[in-house]
């Protein structure tokens, strides 16, 4: 069936598309009255062939005049008869054709249905795509005719919704049903505010169409939903990644040493801007391989907040042992110096990072979900950081070092650990697990002095609901509270969800006061 | 037989404490008016308004690290969210001067009257009055305080933990008083207040009626820590603030004893923050930044804890410092500060007070 109908319509095209426009029809194109004048357009439109194109085209471009009682089109100093296309003597006192906005609109329409011909894919395309909105009932049998002869897929996928959308305005019910389930199947905004009207009485007689436009409308919302929330999830899951990062590093010193690191947001800061500055070597060095510049960025900021962690313990942190609270404010004067040296040395306005060329767009997963690249990197990359330190932690000795000082300080001391110098390792691991965190973060949020001031309390959290000296306590207490902050936000807003997370957090303390996985054991206070 | 009250409240202090009170006051309460108001604008023994306003400010936050330091330096609670209670007092205050600037009694506060709001929200219901409104500055804190107190200390919540959770309350706080809709004035805060009590603001007489104002509170905060913290229940706290489990063995319940400290502290802050707004002029989100309550901690460790004049000098030395920094090299004020942090902790563990005793310890010990 379908090998005879393709060649049928073909032939139909070619005869139709040999046949000049009619000369009167033309002629209408410059009547007085506006609706005539989309009469003439709608109905010229429907032939499709080049004659009309080059007759709209013209009109769009203000070429277009009466002359006596025939429309002509005036290039420069030559005339044509609008009709036939043939050259003319330039008629004496030609009359411009007024084009307003009404008329504007409609010759759009026209054009982009007309080249819905057109041999080249991408224009097709473009005009498919331009032909999404404000589509008239008299193009559906022309979309119907393009339906038919495109191939493409994605062309026709657009085709298909347009034609329905131009099907709503038929007369027939049923033609109205049918393109009223075909758009069921979309899920875009501009449809569901397209499908409004008919769920009207006035507007919509027809019961059926009118129950088929509701239930089509809730489709499209529970599909729009789904994709927002699964988009939230998802955001949700690289502030989880982005708070592991943070977090794990803050873990790793406060069950080693029982002292929150203020100056840890600091650290971030550090990685950032070790990002920054290893762009700005490759732009001035190295600018043909500049996308690259992350990945070497990488050892770089952890070495570099490793150093800084590592004169940060042995110059302060290691005095104030057994005294948590002047630690907690030590460090907070140290995160001041960093900050202030930050600004002094880079400037205090934020600096600029940009996302490498591979990591920009992103995968579509539906129609309004699109997962960018920089995000699912970061999540795979707060992955690959979290299997290493496992790995450093389980399966090493300085691992082995340091969850037994975690433990039992006193008793590891005894059996020969030498905790001072596990203090600085654990110290410094924990400042380049967070440097890595400031890589991240630079990728996908400002990079200035203060941006790790935000982030000490929420690691902080993390710590909290993980447990102390927790891996697996930490992931799962990043994770739910980036996706539950994430998703929160988009229901009551980001204050009330930051607040609410807070009061979670103080009750969960009162449940369970060592966390979701606490270490089993004795402990003394 | 005990003595009376008064008389224990008298023998809290002795009689060079006393002194030293009595010689403070009248300096505040007579020569700074005389200095101002009789002498010459010209003289150098004249004191400038803006000298007024930056000791009375100061002094509002001498009152807020005494507060603290009842908490930190005697129940060895370290709180990074006392900002939230003096912000509680200045806003509650604040507003009560709002409504005096309104055009007419009863009038809508102009913040209000841009968001195109008809009513006062509940919360705000007689904030036109003055008595009301000091019930406000004194309740509001004191309950904020008690609720979050209460579910802190009877889950054992301590140390760092409670540190930074009060951090976190205070960050809340100040994200939600920025929110327009809330009903706190927004990004601005409150400000451009007229009169006080039917009286302009801004004149010299109200000036020093406020500054003397605020010194009595801070000699009356004084001589009360000094009781609490030498009565009965002020041993007990510091006992708890030793070892809290061996006091729970002997039969104290520390939940009572550590939220009475929390409560009196957060009222302190909150009449500081009362006293501070109609003398500073503006009250905004900021005040309550993570940041303003830490540095209330460095002002109670400069000065030296657990000692009640510490922080009170403290206080002095960091603010006039910074009045000092910010205006001369304002680019090295966190440097300094960030420093003082450290060098604080590391060095000086007892702040200046301790190193006042050290000092004179040595000398005796010489002579």
């Amino acid at each position: 069936m379908r090998r005879l109908i393709i060649p049928l319509v073909l032939c139909l095209w070619a005869s139709l598309s040999q046949a000049t426009p009619d000369a009167a029809l033309v002629r209408q194109l410059a009547a007085e009255d506006s609706s005539d004048k989309v009469a003439a357009i709608r109905q010229l439109a429907q032939a499709a062939d080049p004659d009309a194109a080059r007759i709209l085209k013209a009109m769009a471009d203000d070429s277009l005049y009466l002359a006596g009682d025939k429309a002509v089109i005036l290039e420069g100093d030559t005339a044509f008869d609008a009709a036939s296309g043939a050259p003319i003597a330039t008629p004496a006192n030609p009359e411009a054709v007024t084009v307003n906005n009404r008329i504007r609109g409609e010759l759009a329409n026209a054009l982009a249905a007309l080249s819905l011909f057109d041999a080249d894919r991408a224009v097709r395309l473009a005009s498919a795509q331009k032909l999404q909105n404000n589509v008239g009932a008299d193009m559906a049998p022309l979309l119907a005719r393009a339906l038919e002869k495109e191939a493409d897929a994605d062309i026709k996928a657009l085709l298909v919704l347009a034609h329905a959308q131009a099907s709503l305005g038929s007369a027939d019910p049923a033609v109205r049903l049918a393109a009223v389930n075909a758009l069921a199947e979309t899920s875009s905004p501009t449809v569901k505010s397209m499908l409004q009207p008919l769920t009207d009485k006035t507007a919509e007689s027809d019961e059926k169409v009118r129950f088929a436009a509701v239930a089509a409308i809730k489709a499209i919302d529970g599909r729009l939903a789904l994709a927002e929330n699964l988009g939230r999830v998802f955001s949700g899951l690289s502030l989880g990644s982005i708070l592991l990062l943070a977090a794990l590093g803050l873990a790793i010193t406060y069950g080693v040493m029982g002292v929150i690191n203020m100056a840890h947001g600091e650290l971030l800061m550090v990685g950032a801007y070790s990002a920054y500055g290893m762009q700005s070597l490759f732009r001035a060095y190295l600018p043909d391989y500049v996308d690259w510049y992350l990945p070497a960025a990488i050892p770089v900021a952890f070495f570099t907040a490793a150093l800084v962690g590592v004169v940060m313990e042995r110059t302060v942190i290691r005095w104030l042992y057994g005294r948590t609270l002047e630690t907690l404010l030590a460090t907070w004067g140290l995160s001041l110096v960093l900050i202030q040296g930050a600004r002094v040395l880079f400037g205090a306005q934020n600096v600029e990072v940009a996302n490498p060329g591979w990591m920009s767009g992103g995968i579509e997963l539906l129609p309004n979900l699109m997962l960018p690249w920089n995000r699912i990197i970061i999540v795979g990359f707060a992955l690959f950081v979290l299997l290493l330190v496992w790995v450093l932690m389980n399966k090493t000795r300085l691992g082995m070092f340091v969850r037994a000082v975690t433990q039992n300080r006193a008793m590891a001391g005894c059996v020969g650990v030498p905790t001072a110098r596990i203090d600085t390792m654990a110290f410094a691991l924990g400042a380049g697990i967070a440097g890595l965190g400031g890589v991240a973060l630079s990728q996908i949020s400002n990079v200035g002095p203060d941006m790790g001031q935000g982030y000490i309390v929420d690691s902080f959290m993390v710590v909290v609901v993980g447990g102390v000296g927790q891996l697996a306590g930490a992931v799962w207490a990043a994770l739910g509270l980036g996706i539950f902050s994430k998703l929160l936000e988009g229901w009551a807003g980001a204050v009330i969800a930051k607040i609410t997370i807070l009061v979670c957090i103080i009750i969960f303390i009162q449940k369970r006061p060592q966390g979701i996985f606490a270490l089993k054991g004795r402990f003394v206070e | 037989m005990r003595k009376p009250l008064t008389l224990r409240v008298l023998s809290a202090l002795d009689s060079k404490s006393w002194l030293a009170l009595g010689i403070f006051l009248a300096l505040a309460l007579i020569l700074v008016p005389v200095l101002n108001l009789a002498v010459p604008e010209d003289s150098a023994f004249h004191m400038s308004a803006y000298a007024i306003t930056l000791i009375g400010k100061i002094m509002c936050y001498a009152l807020v690290a005494v507060a603290m330091d009842l908490i930190w330096g005697y129940g060895g609670i370290l709180s990074l969210g006392h900002g939230l209670f003096f912000a509680l007092g200045g806003y509650a205050f604040g507003m009560y001067l709002m409504r005096q600037a309104g055009s007419d009694a009863g009038a809508l506060p102009a913040f209000m009257i841009f968001l195109d709001w008809k009513a006062l929200p509940w919360f705000w219901l007689g904030s036109d009055s003055f008595v009301w409104v000091i019930l406000l500055v004194v309740v509001v804190p004191a309950l904020v305080a008690f609720v979050f107190g209460y579910f802190a200390f009877r889950s054992r919540i301590k140390g760092v933990y409670f540190s930074i959770i009060t951090q976190a309350l205070t960050y809340a706080a100040m994200l939600l008083f920025f929110r327009n809709e809330t009903g706190f004035g927004g990004n601005n805060g409150f400000t451009d207040f007229r009169l006080v009590l039917e009286h302009s603001i801004t004149s010299p007489q109200t000036r020093l009626v406020l500054f003397g104002l605020t010194a009595i509170m801070l000699a009356a905060t004084l001589v009360f820590s000094r009781w609490l913290v030498t009565s009965k229940f002020g041993r007990v706290l510091t006992a708890i603030r030793d070892s809290e489990s061996r006091m729970m063995f002997i039969g104290y319940n520390p939940l009572w004893y550590k939220l009475f400290i929390w409560v009196v502290s957060a009222v302190l802050c909150g009449i500081a923050g009362a006293l501070y707004v109609p003398q500073v002029g503006i009250i905004n989100p900021s005040e309550m930044s993570p940041a303003n309550s830490i540095e209330i901690a460095i002002w109670v460790a400069v000065g030296g804890r657990a000692t009640l004049i510490g922080p009170v000098i403290g206080a002095f030395v960091v603010n006039l410092a910074k009045s000092w920094f910010t205006v001369s090299f304002p680019e090295y004020w966190l440097f300094f500060l960030g420093l003082l942090f450290i060098v604080v902790t590391l060095m000086l563990p007892q702040g200046l007070v301790g190193l006042w005793k050290k000092l004179m310890l040595k000398k005796g010990a010489a002579a």
